[in-house]
């Protein structure tokens, strides 16, 4: 399948606290509703934590969580 | 629903009846439509609209004498509209002449004998639809093409005939049929119709025609024309034209023509907010473009919307019910693709009102109850529509927060007093003092602190609901089957249907019964009540609260739409879970009919139309007040974390002051520093992120040690996915101590890198 690129999916200066890395842009998945999407997020690639930023939370990806749940 | 239930059911919403005018038309003008462009002063298009229905709209228009004015409702306001004078106005603006464009031919032929207006106007209709006319006449139009003595102004009469030959009316002289000449002309021809004005039957030796069809002994042979006005002549022809078609085609003769000529309207106009107005007077060469503007203006646009006038929720939609049950019938039997209507479905407030108003009883509330209930058993129901509300009913229900006691020092309860969740959510101190007032005048009054089941069933959730009644009745059981008190309109109902053994009364009865508060007498307040819609069908509840609210001073007021015609808060239905922006769009709608200092007794009630801007205290503010809040009727409302709160609050407080007994120990997340900024708290309640989760999401991190960190502003983020909603908390972090900047939250999960 091929890899959605969002512009909200900027690292934008975080990085793992845990691990001492930094984000670095990579496909992740991404379910909801028995649909699987793949999206490049910032992520950690040590512990796989991926940012997912407010703005995408509460934008885009609300967005499509409402369309799937009307499917 | 099937396909019949959805046939039943549209047929109880008349929105889409014609108004009474167009009913009684034999012809069935849209007199509503024209009378909205004549008042623009759109002529040509109120012209369109007779076109479209008179088979020679040229004539018919000036010569017509408006049986319509006598269905007119307008006549009860002041006088019916003058539909003939605006027709005859309408015809003399629009010198164009009419431009017919007739459907493909079809290759039959009909042969009209007769050129009366009912032979003309059987001619018009037919070649129109495609089918060869021969028409035998010895003067078409008979005495109106009369020079000196026709009604109409030189010229009408002959363009009329014009247009009627560019179609393919094939002008013929008259002749005279015997029996065997009609029989044969039928060979020939693949109908005849006769207009008897002009044709004389007698030599036919024929009944009198049928009624409905105009039909003979003679198959295919039709006989139209009556006496009298030129409206009834030209509706006879077209009716003789309806018929020869539906003979051509083979088609039944008589089935769905009861409504072909005049008939009865079932559509159902309120004139209760129309002033009268006096019709505009005629003068004798007819109305100027002024007077006829202002004669079209009169029209009322009938129809109903009793419902939607009333309603925010179907007004927003943009439609009505009887579109809404096609809408909701489609959502259902779709098989692939988006659901259209599942947010129409699950916005409704389930208040029951347009079922009071709506003269065909039609209810959206049962409607979208079965469609939720349908949804959730079809595993179709949106998630994030109801989780959030289900979940708080599963707290109030859980062991933090429900309780079932009978009093201290007692063994079984003759009464339970029920405060309900959201009252003891709102006002956990007022559920205490009212406990303790009534224990000192009935000492056998238990209390049972949890939610009634409500937002199960509002959500369709039939399973969750009955698990929710059946832990109620036993704990009622084990009670000893008291007496329910209820401080809630809404429990009171739930309960009423769930324990039908029970017997259940309204707190406010029962502080009338046993004494009121000293404290709370003359108030001396003057009050606007408003009534929670679940109490609309309650007529002694709603009489409770104000007999109780009197007996302490206070003065009431009502409003219009009150008592059994009153407007939900926007509560009601889990509407505010499910479309938050409906839902305060509702309360304020609500709050702003609501003048003055409002009172109610329902707890969700009260803080809704509170956040709705309206001036309001629950009848327990009024008896039992705050001494701590001083003006309780701006008394701030409070978010869902720390309605939470406020019910783990009270059972701690309550076990431990009247059974000595200790509360629970408090939750390892529970212990952790966090403070909030404004903001924080803000998008939280916005966003249903309760502190709970916050705290769960910084203990999470803080045991894994999991969190980004921002390089510039060293700020932290955290995230944590406790069940289905993902987390994620921005935050500092100084010895310990946390200040949440931010939080946000998403239903989709991470399911880990992809490479
Ligand atoms: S009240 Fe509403 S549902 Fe009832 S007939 Fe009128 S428009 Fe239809
Ligand atoms: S909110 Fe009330 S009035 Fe409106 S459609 Fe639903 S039940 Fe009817
Ligand atoms: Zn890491």
């Amino acid at each position: 399948m091929s890899v959605i690129r969002v512009p909200e999916a900027d690292a934008g200066g975080w990085s793992c606290d845990r691990c001492g890395e930094e984000l670095k842009p990579t496909p992740v998945n991404l379910e909801y509703m028995d649909s699987r999407f793949t999206v490049e997020l910032p992520f950690c690639a040590k512990c796989g934590i991926a940012l997912i930023s407010e703005e995408l939370a509460m934008g885009k990806m609300l967005e499509v969580e409402k369309l799937l749940e009307d499917k | 629903m099937d396909q019949a239930g959805l046939r039943k059911l549209e047929a109880q919403c008349v929105q889409e009846e014609p108004p009474s005018c167009t009913a009684e038309c034999p012809l069935h003008v849209d007199a509503r439509t024209f009378c909205t462009l004549m008042n623009e002063g759109n002529w040509s298009k109120a012209w369109g609209i007779l076109t479209r229905t008179l088979p020679l709209p040229g004539v018919l228009s000036r010569l017509c004498h408006g049986p319509c004015m006598d269905a007119c409702l307008r006549s009860k306001k002041g006088g019916a509209i003058n539909l003939p004078a605006l027709e005859r106005f309408c015809a003399v603006q629009v010198t164009k002449p009419v431009r017919s464009i007739p459907m493909p031919a079809k290759g039959k032929r009909v042969c009209v004998l007769g050129g009366g207006l009912a032979g003309l106007s059987a001619a018009s209709d037919l070649v129109r639809k495609g089918i060869k006319v021969v028409l035998h006449s010895s003067k078409p139009g008979l005495e109106l093409a009369e020079a000196d003595s026709s009604p109409l102004p030189s010229g009408i009469l002959e363009s009329e005939l014009e247009r009627l030959a560019k179609l393919g009316v094939d002008f013929q002289p008259a002749i005279n049929v015997s029996r065997a000449e009609c029989e044969s002309l039928l060979e020939e021809f693949d109908a005849v119709v006769i207009d008897r004005t002009e044709q004389d039957i007698a030599p036919l030796n024929l009944d009198e025609p049928d009624a409905v069809t105009l039909g003979t002994s003679l198959p295919g042979l039709f006989i139209a024309g009556v006496e009298g006005e030129p409206i009834f002549q030209a509706a006879s022809g077209r009716k003789a034209a309806l018929s020869s078609e539906r003979f051509m085609q083979g088609a039944s003769m008589v089935a769905g023509r009861d409504r072909e000529g005049s008939y009865e309207s079932l559509l159902h106009t309120n004139l209760d907010g129309v002033a009268p107005v006096d019709p505009v007077a005629v003068p004798e060469d007819g109305y100027d473009v002024e007077q006829a503007k202002a004669e079209a203006g009169r029209c009322i646009h009938c129809e109903c919307l009793e419902c939607v006038k009333h309603c925010e929720y179907l007004e927003q939609f943009g439609s009505y019910p009887k579109v809404y049950a096609r809408q909701i019938y489609n959502n259902q039997t779709i098989v692939m693709g988006t659901r259209m209507a599942n947010s129409l479905i699950n916005s409704c407030t389930l208040c029951g009102l347009c079922e009071t108003l709506c003269p065909g009883d039609f209810s959206m509330e049962d409607l979208c109850l079965h469609a939720r209930r349908d949804l959730v058993e079809q595993g179709h129901m949106p998630q994030s529509a109801h989780e959030f509300a289900l979940r708080d009913m599963n707290f109030a229900n859980g062991p933090d927060c429900s309780l079932a006691r009978s009093a201290p020092g007692t063994k079984a309860s003759t009464h339970l007093f029920f405060p309900g969740c959201q009252l003891t959510a709102s006002r956990p101190d007022a559920v205490r003092s009212v406990y303790d007032h009534l224990r000192h005048n009935i000492p056998g009054m238990g209390i049972m602190l949890r939610c009634c089941g409500a937002p199960a069933e509002w959500s369709g959730q039939v399973s969750e609901y009955d698990r929710a009644i059946s832990e109620l009745r036993s704990q009622w059981e084990s009670l000893g089957q008291p007496e329910i008190v209820c401080a809630c309109p809404t429990c009171q109902g739930m309960i009423r249907s769930a324990l039908p053994g029970a017997s259940v009364s309204s707190l406010w009865q029962v502080l009338q019964d046993t004494g009121l508060p000293e404290s709370a007498k003359n108030v001396g307040m003057e009050l606007t009540v408003h009534d929670p819609c679940t109490a609309r069908h309650e007529p002694e509840l709603r009489q409770q609260a104000r007999t109780m609210l009197e007996s302490v001073g206070a003065q009431l007021n009502e409003v219009e739409m009150s008592g059994e015609l009153t407007e939900c808060c926007g509560f009601g239905g889990l509407l505010a879970e499910a479309n938050p922006k409906l839902g305060s769009d509702v309360a304020k709608r609500r709050a702003d009919a609501l003048s003055g200092e409002v009172v109610t007794y329902c707890a969700m009630c009260r803080d809704m139309l509170s956040k709705g801007g309206a001036r309001i205290s629950h009848v327990l503010d009024i008896l039992f007040p705050d001494a701590a809040v001083g003006d309780m009727a701006a008394r701030p409302v409070p978010g869902y974390s720390r309605r939470r709160e406020n019910r783990a609050h009270l059972r701690e407080e309550l076990l431990r002051d009247l059974w000595q007994e200790p509360g629970a120990p408090p939750k390892p997340y529970d212990e952790l520093a966090v403070s909030f900024s404004d903001a924080a708290l803000s998008v939280m309640e916005e966003r249903r992120i309760l502190e709970s989760d916050v705290r769960k999401t910084l203990l999470h991190s803080r045991d894994t040690g999991q969190r980004l960190v921002h390089k510039e502003t060293g700020r932290l983020r955290a995230t944590y996915r406790p069940v289905a909603v993902t987390y994620w908390v921005e935050f500092e972090e100084k010895d310990g101590e946390y200040f949440v900047h931010n939080a946000w939250c998403h239903r989709m999960r991470v399911a880990g890198g992809a490479a």
